[in-house]
């Protein structure tokens, strides 16, 4: 009975992956976001052979300002999905709460950081709503949601009023999509990014140590630091030489980052994992289980407003098909194919990142080639269902290994 | 021995416990008690009133009738929230364990550990303490897993039954309750848990067991108490009786001797 993890042990008071450990944890899913990092790459290579203009410092930038709505939406779906639940009014909510803001700011003349608030705001009490409903009646989230889709729908309709579409004008909040930082102040913000994420390692590495406890080899968590300062700086230095680091990033990545810290790091966070692993548990543990559903709704509402008035911003519009189309199928297409389950209790924000720019990815590369759309819905579909199934396959293996 | 022992013995002791479901009469004036340091199995056909029992301690249900008597002082139990704050803490026999998240979480779950400083702002968990406090806990009760970092979904049916009753103890109760701490596991694992429930005796811990499984508790237990359609049925010294008087207490085959074989004598 000695398997290759048990045949081999680590050196006293280390936590040594070898090599048989590593690939089963990437086969079986644990490392499903180096999984999505390889598929990227996969992706890159391909359209990048196709044409050449795909890997250029404009389009890389391009590409990104694409995802940051939907990759906002995503992350409050990722909350959504890591309760077992779903929300599928995001996107009809972001359509809204950016229709809101809009109005009070042209038709009304609200300041234009009140109206974003309002806006905001919108989304979040939407969720609040809609979780309130479901806690209290025991609706599936499904359905609340799905009612919520054709709901705001029609309040977004009913919001832009006869013109259905409403320029945005004002500076502040085009701003948001459409400021770049000089080089500068980006290559400022990467050595703050790197001393910030080199600073927590260390600093919880040296903890760990001081407490007794069996750390990571200090190694191994250089080369981690050493790869993500590595990553940034590339990133940077792309963003540069095209028209600089955008806010619409910044604002994404702050996101992605906060919110990851807030799920992975927080007692509320923690919660929230295990509500989604077994709420009954949760419950006799003595946690609020419908506080914690109502405020995860409530981020999934404040979210997809905020990447809504992302999207209104660089569209300078709403209009009637704000949030419309497939804009709620890709939020929660992203952080699935990025490895988060449907199934709650398992994933990271990160997904949503991933998933986003994944999904943008092809969607990008393909418009550079110039294919139809019924080609470009049948991929994405096409790579949607292959994610899915490569996740299947990887917990058809965890529990064949004996793992839930 | 940590916790407190009164005159006769007793840390936990019921007089008279009745409990009526509609027509069923669940319990009937029943008189229950525990002592520091010692293990009680309690035994009974199905039906017989053994989950009714243990609720009734555990304040899910609020017994109709009968005191109960803690540490000495005469105390009502009404919710699951006053019984843990007595001190007595009960492990189900679904463990309520969150499959995804590791040992650490599971120990600590809703009673997180925050960071001092900055952290306190937005409850960031102080994983490093818990994580020292969760070795320490498995430490002292000889509980051994693989890490402390797996997830509890990994782990086999002992070591699942082991962190919940680690769990349990974090609240530092004086008397645990165990729902069948044994079904379902196996021979390795049924001694593990075993193992771990005289560790808790050694403790000072009252422990009362519920199980089917009487060579289990011919094992474990100091006293085996016998629940027939709700009424005691004999009180039993695991050192002076045998399996067969047990069972006919279970099964009711020598009503005449009831309470005969009285071991606490």
């Amino acid at each position: 009975m000695s398997t290759p993890e048990q045949a081999a042990p680590a050196p006293a008071g280390a936590i040594v992956p070898s090599r048989t450990e590593f690939l089963r944890r990437f086969v079986q899913g644990d490392l499903a976001s180096l999984r999505v990092v390889l598929g990227l790459a996969v992706i890159w290579i391909i359209f990048q052979s196709q044409n050449d203009r795909f890997l250029t410092a404009e389009n890389l930038t391009n590409l990104m300002l694409q995802i940051t709505a939907v990759g906002l939406i995503s992350v409050g779906v990722v909350y959504v999905l890591l309760l077992g639940e779903i929300d599928l009014s995001v996107g009809a909510v972001s359509g809204l709460s950016a229709a809101v803001m809009t109005v009070l700011n042209v038709n009304h003349g609200w300041d234009p950081y009140l109206a974003i608030a309002a806006g905001i705001a919108t989304g979040m009490a939407i969720g609040v709503l809609q979780g309130a409903l479901f806690t209290r009646f025991g609706i599936p989230s499904f359905v609340v949601t799905l009612a919520g889709l054709l709901a705001w729908q029609g309040a977004l309709l009913q919001v832009l009023g006869k013109t259905g579409s409403v320029n945005i004008t004002n500076p502040k909040i085009t701003g948001l999509a459409n400021i770049f930082y000089s080089d500068t102040v980006g290559w400022i913000m990467a050595a703050v990014v790197i001393g910030i994420y080199a600073g927590v390692t260390f600093l919880g590495h040296r903890r760990r140590v001081a407490a007794g406890l069996p750390g990571v080899p200090i190694a191994s968590q250089a080369v981690k630091v050493v790869v993500v300062a590595a990553a940034v700086i590339v990133a940077v230095a792309i963003l540069n030489s095209d028209r600089g680091v955008p806010l619409a990033v910044l604002i994404l990545l702050s996101f992605v980052a906060g919110m990851e810290y807030v799920v992975q790091r927080t007692r509320f966070g923690r919660h929230v994992f295990a509500v989604g692993g077994s709420a009954e548990a949760a419950r006799r543990a003595g946690i609020r289980i419908n506080g914690i559903r109502v405020a995860v709704f409530a981020i999934s509402g404040s979210m997809a407003a905020i990447g809504g008035i992302l999207a209104a911003s660089r569209l300078l519009a709403v209009n009637q098909t704000s949030g419309g189309n497939d804009f709620l199928l890709l939020a929660i297409a992203g952080p699935v194919i990025a490895g988060t389950s449907l199934f709650g209790g398992r994933g990271s924000v990160w997904s949503a990142l991933l998933g986003a720019l994944v999904i943008g990815s092809i969607s990008n590369g393909m418009d550079l080639l110039a294919l139809e759309s019924a080609v470009k819905y049948m991929i994405t579909g096409g790579v949607l269902l292959l994610a899915v199934v490569v996740d299947a396959i990887a917990r058809n293996q965890r529990q064949q290994a004996g793992r839930i | 021995m940590e916790a407190s022992t009164q005159s006769n013995g007793a840390l936990l002791s019921l007089k008279g416990i009745s409990k009526r479901f509609g027509p069923v009469q669940a319990l009937n004036k029943v008189d229950f008690e525990v002592r520091a340091g010692e293990v009680v199995a309690l035994v009974g056909d199905n039906g017989a009133g053994k989950s009714t029992l243990v609720k009734v301690i555990s304040g899910i249900y609020d017994a109709d009738e009968g005191q109960f008597t803690f540490d000495g002082e005469e105390v009502k139990i009404s919710g699951p929230q006053s019984a843990t704050t007595l001190g007595i803490a009960t492990v189900y026999q679904d463990l309520a364990l969150c499959d995804n998240l590791d040992v650490v979480a599971n120990l600590f779950l809703g009673r997180e550990d925050i960071a001092p400083g900055p952290g306190e702002v937005t409850r960031q968990l102080d994983e490093t303490k818990m994580e020292h406090r969760s070795a320490e806990l498995l430490d002292t009760l000889a509980v051994t897993i693989p890490s402390l970092r797996n997830e509890v979904g990994t782990l086999s049916g002992g070591q699942r039954q082991q962190v919940a009753v680690a769990r349990s103890l974090l609240g530092e109760p004086k008397v645990v309750l165990l729902d069948e701490p044994t079904a379902a596991l196996g021979v390795a694992q049924t001694a593990q848990v075993l193992a771990l429930i005289k560790r808790l005796r050694e403790q000072g811990l009252g422990v009362v067991v519920i199980s089917h499984n009487l060579a289990d508790i011919f094992e474990v237990a100091d006293r085996i108490f016998v629940l027939r359609l709700g009424e005691r049925a004999g009180t039993f010294g695991t050192d002076d009786t045998t399996e067969e008087h047990v069972v006919s207490a279970i099964t009711g085959a020598r009503t005449g001797q009831e309470g005969e074989q009285e071991g606490q004598a």
